[in-house]
């Protein structure tokens, strides 16, 4: 452990100090909303499975589109920027061109994320007149109050705003370098930002031209089945670029940590170039099950998404070849037996292994959801978070917690205030989830929905093909429990690190891949080429299926009335207002 | 550009493995025929289920020799009609609908399973075998009161199946 705290070299809070506190910030803004998170999701374990309900079964739909969107919204992008930022200065290996803009954007998204979460809670106050009880996918005609769309929009244009800081570092370093390959860090920042660019259109579309104006009053019909294609349009590559950052942190940061080198550089760049390619032409594997939409256009999502896991296999092999060259490295040996000689009591090590492994079982899960007969047997059950909370909820959880207790000291010149606490949190995190999405996916094979407060019926029982239900709620109950504590005492030991003495020379330089970038074509460095073959892909994928919603539906819907999801109507102070404004406008709509 | 031996042979086991996969898929939707929900349940004008035919009374109406079709509205926060009665060993096209929001439609413990989407009508064609009840969810969070919004499938024996039975309510 010594060789991680003594190397003598400058950290990234000593090289760049103003760019630190960018990502200190955007870090915190993470782990806050991971707390919040965690005690919303607390609360859901214990209620749905009727061990405490503390709340009215109303408000669980409340709690649960506080815990969607403070997890898959505000923690996890909160801290991509932050990270993202971090790499980006430290493999270009300068400063951003304007630190004002930076704390911009970040102000923006901070602004957005208030602005939302406002409007979720005041679901619990009923005395107000704002709520957004629509959960985290915000399906129309459910409607929320106008704050909550108009938070994402804001929080989505500071992404926006942050990748182009990103690219703005990118342009000032390659016009100084004119012949040098892009770092492997930047490049992954880079290819993730424009697949975001990509994905984004769709749910900027969605919000901006129907979902904003809509809660404002402006009209009052909505096309459902369209804002809904377009939610998913967003709402797939989403959660690559959840990914993204826990597969940087796989690619350059675990290979370091294990005491190697990885594998191949060239083969990386690849990876992230599919995912740019294929991340968005493939949101319709989410609606399956829909009506109004061809079978066609299906099997096309489906095939798509297949190769989709082409990268994330070639990961897989990567990340465990590079791990092994790393335990031979430090003296392993054996077919098997190198794994021995892993830094096993390293949290940050630890947590990421286990962050992988869990991976694979939450890769395998996804297999059969992107099946799409066999997918009918579990849509909308509790199956599908059973999926993701093995994926977003360990792949990436798990590995930006674990990879923090690397990258705090780099941000703050501290050590870490405890080691062992770290290493309990991760491993009481992977048995939390382990109980926790195991109870999940067997539920959901007895046909258990989500998203449901009680999923006690009156009229029949679900049949247990092997345990029992209660026997499963219980297991799902301690894994939430156990993860509610896991989280807290990674906050905990993050806040309490700000407590330990300043130390200098901490600074832990990355190691260099074993095959460099050198070995591979010069076309991967291509973005503009591999930009435009996304855009193309998405046209091709999305053109005749959206036309053909928007020809059965028509752009705003006849025919169907908005619900809103507000406990009053949009407050009677600003209707007359609007109501002048949607006259002035009702002319221009169709 | 370089890649090692061990990469190009676990490139190839991927991409067979993703082939298999797709192959399963193709085989499911040919050789077995299980048909994916599409696009041809037609849409309808939500706020005008009473005028149509075919929702204005919810109900399991007798198409051909051992062919059924039931009209299921699903609403905040019931599915009519309820129970939905249908023979055993016979087939039976859903066509489910929504006045209001966005409801799941799933009969629990098999793989009727479906979205219902207002302005959209779901056909999903099943068969049903021996006489059994079936519960109905609501898959889809539809309100405040989305878990109690619950129904019944009941297949009952061919010779004491009467249609209308399921109109009583």
């Amino acid at each position: 452990m010594s060789e991680q705290l003594e190397s003598g070299a400058p950290t990234f809070l000593d090289k760049f100090p103003d760019e630190a506190a960018v990502v200190r910030a955007a870090l915190w803004s993470s782990f806050i909303a991971l707390a919040l998170g965690a005690v919303f999701g607390l609360i859901q374990a214990l209620h749905r499975t009727d061990v405490l309900r503390l709340i009215d079964s109303t408000d669980y739909y409340t709690v649960l589109t506080a815990h969607g969107v403070l997890m898959v919204v505000s923690f996890t992008i909160f801290f991509l920027v932050g990270l993202f930022t971090w790499a980006t200065v430290r493999s270009f290996d300068r400063g951003v061109e304007s630190i004002r803009y930076t704390w911009t954007w970040y102000g923006l998204m901070v602004a957005g994320t208030l602005m939302a979460v406002v409007a979720i809670l005041g679901g619990f106050v009923p005395q107000t007149d704002i709520s957004a009880d629509v959960l985290f996918t915000f399906y129309a005609p459910m409607q929320a109050h106008p704050l909550f769309y108009g938070g994402l929009a804001i929080f989505v244009i500071g992404t926006w705003l942050a990748g182009a800081d990103y690219i703005w570092t990118w342009r000032a370093w390659a016009a100084e370098n004119p012949d040098e390959r892009i770092p492997l860090q930047g490049f992954m920042v880079l290819t993730t930002m424009l697949m975001w660019y990509v994905a984004t259109i769709g749910i900027a579309i969605a919000v901006v031209a129907f979902l904003l104006p809509w809660s404002l009053g402006l009209f009052d019909q909505i096309n459902p089945l369209l804002t809904r294609t377009l939610f998913w349009f967003w709402g797939h590559p989403v959660v690559y670029f959840w990914l993204m950052p826990a597969y940087l942190l796989w690619y350059t940061v675990l290979p370091t940590i294990a005491g190697g080198r990885l594998f191949s550089d060239p083969l990386g760049r690849v990876v992230f170039v599919l995912f740019l390619l294929l991340s968005t032409p493939v949101g319709i594997h989410h609606q399956y099950v829909d009506p109004g939409i061809a079978e066609g256009f299906k099997t096309i999502a489906m095939t798509n998404t297949m190769f989709l896991l082409l990268p994330s296999l070639l990961t897989a092999f990567t990340v465990v070849a590079s791990v092994e060259h790393g335990a031979r490295q430090r003296g392993g040996t054996g077919l098997l037996g190198w794994l021995r000689a892993l830094p096993w009591r390293n949290p940050a090590f630890t947590g990421m292994m286990l962050a992988g492994l869990m991976f694979a079982a939450g890769g395998f899960s996804g297999m059969i959801n992107a099946g799409m007969n066999i997918n009918y047997l579990v849509h909308n059950t509790i199956w599908v978070p059973g999926h993701f909370h093995l994926t977003v909820g360990t792949a990436v959880a798990l590995t930006l917690m674990a990879a923090t207790y690397w990258l705090w000291p780099q941000l703050t010149n501290r050590r870490l205030y405890s080691r062992p606490i770290g290493l309990a949190q991760v491993v009481i995190w992977f048995v939390g989830m382990g109980l926790m999405s195991n109870a999940m996916h067997v539920q959901g094979l007895f046909g258990i929905p989500r998203r449901t407060a009680e999923p006690q019926y009156e009229g029949f029982d679900f049949v247990a093909s092997f345990g029992s239900v209660s026997e499963l709620n219980l297991q799902l109950a301690i894994g939430g429990t156990l993860l509610f504590i896991s989280t807290m005492l990674f906050v905990t030991n993050i806040a309490l690190s700000a407590g330990t003495p300043k130390l200098s020379g901490i600074g832990q330089p990355l190691s260099e891949p074993l095959s460099t970038v050198d070995d591979s074509p010069e076309i991967l460095d291509n973005l503009k080429l591999w930009f435009g073959i996304a855009l193309v892909l998405v046209v091709l994928a999305y053109a005749l299926p959206l036309a053909s919603i928007i020809d059965r539906g028509g752009l705003l819907g006849p025919g169907v009335d908005p619900v809103p999801m507000i406990v009053e109507p949009v407050a009677a102070t600003i209707e007359p207002t609007l109501g002048r404004l949607a006259a002035a406008v009702g002319s221009v709509v169709p | 550009m370089n890649i090692h031996n061990y990469e190009k042979i676990w490139l190839v086991l991927s991409m067979l493995l993703i082939i298999g996969f797709i192959s399963t898929v193709v085989y499911g939707a040919t050789a077995v025929g299980i048909e994916m929900v599409n696009d041809e349940g037609g849409t309808i004008d939500s706020t005008a289920l009473d005028e149509d035919d075919r929702f204005s009374e919810p109900r399991v109406e007798k198409v051909g020799e051992d062919e059924y079709e039931a009209y299921v509205v699903a609403r905040q926060f019931i599915f009519e009609p309820n129970p939905i009665e249908v023979p055993a060993n016979s087939t039976v096209t859903f066509y489910v609908t929504s006045p209001d929001v966005l409801h799941g439609f799933e009969v629990v413990g098999t793989n009727a399973n479906a979205m219902v989407v207002p302005g959209e009508i779901t056909e999903l064609t099943v068969e049903v075998n021996e006489p059994k009840e079936y519960g109905i969810l609501c898959n889809e969070y539809c309100g405040g009161g989305h878990h109690t919004m619950e129904g019944k499938l009941i297949v009952v024996p061919e010779d004491e199946f009467e249609l209308g039975d399921s109109n009583d309510e």
